[in-house]
């Protein structure tokens, strides 16, 4: 993975620097917090209900056992003991003192980490496949352009004051594991009929109270123009964009406003003036930094069987475990849903077991993925056995990703200033409802989002099945979706019809899943059922 | 603080304004883009967030100063104005006015702002500060620093 240079941790040390002055003003009451506010949040900091709330960026997930056993340090010292992994692939601490704030960034710059970007109207922290570099289906490991754009877009001076946020994720396979097109600017990397690398770009993508799944604007750009193309996305959204309403900024907004069209002809025309001003980074300078990911010297012929004896084993593999390039090896996914847990949570403690087993079975590299679960990327399967069992150790063995209790919700009223209503607690009543494995495999890959307000951040608009929790009339109540999903078949989620409260939405999820066993056809997926079927099919068994 | 080859040109403080040029200060009020387009012998003028400064290309060569108005911090159309201005080649003043944080000056400098007099005047040991804040760039935009992806290679410096 990517090593600082004398330059990077130049920058990051600076940064430290300059927060630690900034809070220093602050607290000395020379900044009011409306001042300090737009400073603090470049720096991952937010104000929530009970807290200050600090996000970690883990640059396109990745991390080694040196900086996850830091970020549990730091769980430890200045929080509460555990960390939350969220659904950009980064991490946040919930309860932070704003004089601990400067020395937790320090800590970070140690091992290469740091919190820039992260919140604010910025270019956040870039994501992408958790599968990169190992997965049997990319066509190229897409991290080296995801880090040379994180460089591109370290303190681009033009844009440090975009209308709003500005999301970035770039995938190289067909299979889309970074949900893409819900992201303001998307990357595919693909080759086209000459055997050129390029990327296929979307743009205008975004959740929200507005959700638009980006479009196509430019089927095939040449890689090393992508400095030109993304400022000139950037510059014709940061001039022409609203800024009279917030919920209105983000780019989604404009492209839909011009129309799609329109946007790309003016994204073309400042392209081309761009590219003659001949400001993109060299081929010299990519290849630098794709040598720091080069593959881990993987063995040759390893076995590729596994003793499945054990059973409860058996099940693990078969629900954990994803197709790795190299013989021999899988990915192994680390469920963070437990049942009765807070999907994303993660303990100092288990954090240094993840981080040992990284060191010790999968070439010291780390996965944050963006359904808030880990993945250790590249383990022999021979070793599995040994990873499961110290993960069942640690708590950390349960079989259900992609299953119905592998379920995205944002942290909701509990935490956050903006939600409407809890998310966390529907969250566990649903796991609960759904514990027994048996009946969980049997429902196969069913994907449920939960968000606490409009502002989507539990992803529901992409949940096979989606909840959306609202404040009507001073009562949580909970509105139920369907049909969405973030994967190379993108699609949005439709609301089924009225809200139900907290135990109501429960029941309803239940008669939408019984309504699916009833009428999937063999190998269907509830997705594929809902596709099949329709909203009408569905909503007959949710409401009688 | 690590050499990165981009002295910061000194700046003087005069009244609110903090000016980092030493030609001399244009005296002319500056007028609207509409009226400056209409007057053929203004030579200042006055930018809102949302104009359009490349019309101004056909008569870039009268203006001596443009001022480039924040209504309000979160307002960034201002750093695109200023860009552009000095990418077609404008080599006079950019004052940026209005709710200028002296946290956002240093990004101000590299789109070409060389003179600042913003609602509430900055301090200019502050500003100085978080000048000298940053020893790199990542990045090229409207100045001269080098961005690092150059420091690092060498050997494409004269190519």
């Amino acid at each position: 993975m990517y090593k600082y240079d004398q330059y990077d941790h130049a920058m990051v040390r600076a940064r430290v620097e300059d927060f630690r002055d900034q809070v220093r003003r602050r607290l000395a009451g020379q900044m009011t917090d409306d001042q300090f506010k737009p400073l603090r949040l470049k720096n991952g900091l937010y104000l929530q209900l009970h807290a200050y709330m600090l996000r970690v960026a883990i640059p396109y997930g990745t991390l080694n056992s040196t900086q996850m056993r830091k970020l549990a340090h730091i769980a430890r010292t200045y929080d509460r003991g555990y960390g939350h992994f969220t659904t950009r692939q980064n991490l946040q601490y919930h309860w932070i003192k704003l004089e601990d704030a400067p020395n937790i960034l320090g800590e970070l710059a140690e091992v290469e980490m740091h919190a820039i970007q992260t919140s604010g109207e910025s270019i956040r922290n870039i994501s992408a496949d958790h599968y990169a570099g190992a997965a049997a289906d990319e066509i190229m490991d897409p991290r080296p352009w995801a880090e040379t754009i994180r460089q591109m877009t370290t303190f681009m001076p033009e844009f440090s004051y975009l209308p709003r946020k500005f999301k970035i994720a770039v995938i190289a396979a067909e299979a889309d594991r970074a949900a893409l097109r819900w992201h303001d600017f998307a990357l595919r990397i693909v080759k086209n009929d000459a055997g050129e690398v390029g990327f296929q770009v979307f743009a205008g993508g975004g959740m929200g109270r507005t959700p638009f799944i980006a479009y196509e604007i430019r089927p095939f750009l040449p890689t090393g123009q992508i400095l030109s193309y993304l400022q000139a996305v950037l510059r014709v959204w940061n001039r022409h964009a609203r800024r009279d309403n917030i919920h209105k900024q983000r780019m989604k907004i404009l492209v839909h406003e011009l129309g799609e069209e329109e946007f790309r002809r003016q994204v073309e025309e400042e392209f081309q003036h761009f590219l003659s001003l001949g400001e993109d980074f060299p081929q010299a300078e990519y290849d630098r930094i794709a040598a720091y990911f080069t593959p881990p010297p993987f063995e040759a012929g390893l076995p590729e069987e596994i003793d499945r004896t054990d059973p409860d084993f058996a099940v693990w593999v078969d629900q954990q475990i994803a197709a790795h390039k190299a013989p021999g090896y899988a990915i192994v996914n680390i469920s963070l849903k437990p049942i009765q847990g807070i999907g994303g949570d993660i303990s100092a403690d288990q954090m240094d077991v993840v981080a040992d087993l990284a060191e010790r079975y999968s070439f010291d590299e780390l996965r944050v993925a963006h359904t808030q679960n880990l993945v250790l990327p590249h383990v022999r399967k021979a070793d599995l056995y040994a990873v499961w069992q110290s993960l069942r150790d640690a708590g950390l063995a349960d079989a259900n990703l992609d299953l119905v209790t592998d379920i995205i919700a944002c942290p909701g009223l509990d935490y956050c200033t903006l939600a409407n209503a809890r998310s966390i607690p529907v969250a566990q009543k649903i796991a609960d409802r759904f514990a027994d494995p048996e009946r969980q495999r049997d429902l196969g890959e069913l994907k449920i989002k939960i968000s606490g307000c409009i502002n989507a951040c539990g992803h529901h608009h992409a949940g096979h099945i989606g909840i959306l929790g609202v404040d009507r009339k001073g009562t949580e109540n909970y509105q139920l979706l369907l049909g969405g999903s973030g994967d190379e078949t993108t699609s949005q989620a439709k609301i089924t019809g009225p809200g139900f409260d907290e135990d109501g939405i429960v029941d309803a999820v239940e008669r939408a899943v019984e309504r699916y066993r009833e009428v999937r056809e063999p190998g269907e997926r509830f997705l594929d059922t809902y596709r099949r079927v329709g909203m009408e099919g569905f909503k007959e068994a949710i409401y009688g | 603080m690590a050499d990165s080859g981009n002295p910061i040109p000194q700046a003087t403080s005069e009244g609110n304004t903090l000016r980092f040029r030493d030609d001399p200060v244009p005296d002319e009020p500056a007028v609207s883009l509409d009226a400056f387009l209409d007057q053929s012998n203004a030579n200042s003028v006055r930018i809102e967030a949302g104009d359009d400064v490349r019309l101004l290309g056909p008569v870039l060569e009268r203006v001596r100063l443009v001022e480039i108005d924040f209504p309000k911090f979160r307002d960034g159309r201002g750093f695109s104005s200023a860009r552009i201005l000095r990418e077609m080649g404008y080599k006079g003043e950019i004052k940026a006015t209005g709710d200028v944080l002296v946290d956002l000056v240093w990004f101000m400098r590299r789109c070409g702002f060389d003179s600042f007099a913003p609602d509430v005047p900055l301090n200019l040991e502050d500003v100085q500060a978080s000048l000298n804040r940053y020893p790199h760039v990542y990045q090229e935009a409207a100045d001269d620093a080098v961005p690092i992806w150059k420091l690092r290679h060498p050997e494409l410096q004269n190519g």
